[in-house]
């Protein structure tokens, strides 16, 4: 294409999306499009990607299709392998994916849909994809090392200490808040539990298959395994309408929430082979599968967004969790906007198996656009949901009351309406006795999901199959994700452990191998029960801790960047990175702040730890409480929460002041930029080799 | 016939790398073409020994 055609092409996409972004954020009143919101969104990442991660590789780190990458230079056929970019693509962005952006939009929508599609299209642009581009640029150029070892020898061993403690704590919170979103989902759900508990039986039927019946014929078992997962789907139909069986499977908050733990601690110290790798192949294409089902549902329906622009929720007295839009909004978008996991994932196996180091650009950046409008996909699906249906699912128990007639009248109070008859039916339609405040917003997103695809497929008729399909395939995501997790969890605890104790961190020995399994199930599995008997609901305590973690791990990344970028000598690009690490450290130490000591007690930990016990001792429980001991659990518990928030909260603070203590060493010159880059090396160099 | 199969195990290969499976051909071809000296693992322990790394480190699943 000619420059002068290049230049309207560019010009028109840029107009487009501007011209979305402007009808989105001045449209109030009148019912829009979700039209407008994908437009807005797609424009904007083909501009950003076009012009701004141009900017990142050709400027910043200079990025060269002729420097050897560690694919090529330690290739071992194993970890190392020169791989094929959209090949690493997939593979970036099937790891990458997760609950996560499916989730936080889900909640933050409670906020209208303008504060959340902002901040995810703004955020990524100039901070997930910058992050996820910049830390896996630093990795290729260091020989693939992990995020862990480059804040270490960046920054310094304080910053590396403080980030590999809260790798830990972020794990913690992580799987706990997921198991929670799990729980709720399946909660006195006997289709749903059926479903979800029929895919481990099957991922081990699977793992045998491969190991024992046709080994390593990892599609034929994936397609088995898949015929399956759809086999469960109607089996969990036929028990949820057999009325023997129903109850059987129609299981509490707490006996779930134990399942779910007995299941991490399974796949902790159960072979990998057997229960871990054969979900994660089925987690995979279930993935890609929903992602692109997703996208066609809703370019095919195009819905329109029920949910106003911004609600009145944006004070700060929303039911789903509390908090005002700022800084909450975006705490609780993480995923889809900026992730500080994924600097993990960029620093793991990806930069193993780079071809060309230009391949980095498509990878980091374009890998975290796709992930974005995943998250813009599922905030589309729940703000298509009518705003009284989407706070019925979504606030909890003492917000709504237990039944239809309770909730209609709650959301009518916050001006929305609600058909308590047209709720009921809408639980009938989806195979669920209720609806009603299932908070998590994975039954929401289900429920958005099934209005969509039963538009497009099969009709009213097909919305429980497709509600159910789509909890399973959350649960799937989400359980992935928590076995993995706890297992990685435990061989973290080995590492630190064999420091107290050596034989603690033999990776073979069982007695070390149960004991560091079970006690790091206890901890997560403690914030999972308290969430599970929270009469707010568990999600408002938990959900910000997780989004607060996360956003935490992504300042350590951008301060590992910005130490990269300085130490190249190219300070001057040193905004790219330091401009989203100043918003997250804003965000995360004002909603750290909010959570810990805000004078709410829906919001601050400690004034809800004073209330509960002024209560307790004055004999009037608080409402959802039934005895002293409850009341002195949730206080502790507070306590805790309030000590995990500021345990986030001070790892920010250590590591942003050794950051900044190195960069001004490096600025004024008393200490030279030392690149701990691998020396540059031509491919020609390789090319007999 | 034989073309189509060609092109149906090459897209299952894609398929398989993308997914994360331990790729046991590649590694094999790397061993011959590299140490042929060596003698190369064999498949069930090559896939046993990839599969425990993959599960030991944060950063193969995200949330």
């Amino acid at each position: 294409m000619s420059r002068v055609g290049s230049a309207i092409v560019w010009s028109i996409i840029a107009v487009a999306g501007a011209g979305a972004l402007a009808w989105l954020a001045l449209s109030h009143g009148e019912t829009i499009n979700a039209a407008w919101l994908l437009t807005a969104a797609v424009c904007s990442y083909l501009v950003a990607y076009r012009f701004y991660s141009k900017l990142i590789a050709s400027k910043v780190f200079a990025l060269d299709p002729n420097r050897v990458t560690p694919a090529e230079r330690l290739n071992d056929g194993r970890d190392y392998v020169p791989t094929n970019r959209w090949i690493v693509f997939g593979h970036h962005f099937a790891a990458i994916a997760g609950p996560g952006p499916l989730v936080g939009p889900t909640l933050a929508a409670q906020f209208g849909f303008l504060p959340g599609a902002i901040w995810i299209i703004v955020g990524v642009v100039l901070g997930g994809a910058v992050q996820d581009f910049v830390i896996l640029a630093s990795s290729v150029r260091r020989n693939g090392k992990t995020l862990g070892q480059m804040a270490k020898e960046e920054i310094g061993p304080v910053a590396g200490y403080t980030a590999l403690v809260a790798v830990l704590g972020i794990m913690i919170v992580l799987i706990a808040v997921l198991g929670l979103v799990v729980v709720n989902a399946l909660r006195s759900s006997p289709w749903g539990t059926v479903t979800i508990g029929l895919t481990i039986p099957i991922a081990m039927f699977m793992g045998i298959y491969l190991r024992w019946i046709r080994p390593g014929r990892v599609l034929e078992a994936s397609a088995i395994g898949l015929v399956l997962l759809a086999f469960a789907l109607f089996a969990g139909r036929g028990v949820a309408d057999n009325a023997g069986l129903a109850p059987m499977f129609t299981l509490s908050g707490v006996t779930l929430a134990i399942a779910v733990m007995v299941y991490g601690f399974a796949a902790s110290v159960l072979p990998v082979w057997l229960l871990l790798a054969p979900r994660d192949y089925l987690s995979a294409f279930v993935k890609i599968g929903v992602v692109i089902a997703l996208a066609l549902g809703i370019a095919f329906v195009l819905p329109p967004l029920n949910m106003p622009a911004l609600t009145r929720f944006t004070d700060g007295t929303g039911p789903v969790f509390a908090g005002k839009v700022f800084p909450f909004a975006f705490i609780t978008i993480a995923c889809g906007a900026i992730s500080g996991f994924h600097a993990l994932i960029s620093s793991g196996t990806t930069p193993k198996l780079l071809e060309r180091e230009t391949d980095a650009r498509m990878i980091g950046y374009g890998g975290m656009l796709v992930e974005s409008l995943v998250a813009i996909m599922a905030l589309i699906a729940a703000c298509a949901l009518t705003p009284g249906v989407y706070f019925a699912i979504n606030a909890p128990a003492s917000a709504i009351g237990t039944t239809a007639a309770s909730a209609a009248v709650a959301v009518q109070h916050w001006g929305f309406t609600l058909n308590p008859a047209e709720m009921t039916q809408l639980a009938q339609q989806v195979g669920e006795k209720t609806l009603l405040s299932r908070t998590g917003g994975a039954p929401s997103l289900a429920v958005g999901m099934a209005h969509l695809f039963s538009r497009a497929l099969g009709g009213s008729e097909a919305m429980a199959l497709w509600y159910h399909f789509a909890i399973m395939f959350e649960a799937l995501f989400i359980l992935t994700t928590l076995d993995a997790g706890t297992r990685v969890g435990r061989f973290m605890l080995q590492d630190l452990g064999k420091h107290v104790w050596e034989p603690l961190g033999r990776v073979s020995w069982y007695p070390a191998v149960l004991i560091t399994s079970a006690v790091f199930v206890a901890m997560w599995g403690h914030f999972l029960y308290q969430g599970v008997i929270d009469p707010l609901g568990g999600i408002n305590s938990l959900w910000p801790l997780f989004g607060i973690s996360n956003q935490l791990l992504a300042a350590v990344a951008l301060c590992v960047g910005t130490t990269v970028i300085i130490k190249m000598g190219r300070a001057r690009y040193a905004p790219v990175t330091l401009l989203p690490l100043a918003w997250l450290v804003i965000v995360t130490m004002s909603a750290g702040w909010a959570k810990i000591f805000s004078p709410d007690p829906k919001l601050g930990f400690l004034s809800h730890a004073a209330i509960v016990r002024a209560a307790a001792a004055a004999g009037t429980l608080p409402p959802g409480v039934k005895t002293v001991s409850d009341a002195s659990r949730m206080a502790f518990n507070d306590y805790l929460d309030a000590a995990v928030a500021a345990f986030f909260m001070i790892s920010v603070v250590v590591i942003l002041a050794d950051s900044v203590r190195e960069w001004a060493a490096v600025l004024r010159g008393r200490k030279p930029a030392t690149s701990t880059e691998a020396p540059f090396q031509a491919r020609v160099a390789v090319a007999g080799d | 016939m034989r073309v189509a199969f060609h092109w149906l195990g090459r897209a299952g290969a894609i398929v398989r790398r993308v997914i994360g499976a331990p790729d046991y051909e590649c590694y094999l071809a790397h061993m011959r073409a590299r140490h042929p000296e060596c003698v190369p693992l064999s498949k069930e322990r090559f896939i046993m020994t990839q599969l425990q790394a993959k599960y030991e480190r944060p950063g193969s699943r995200c949330c």
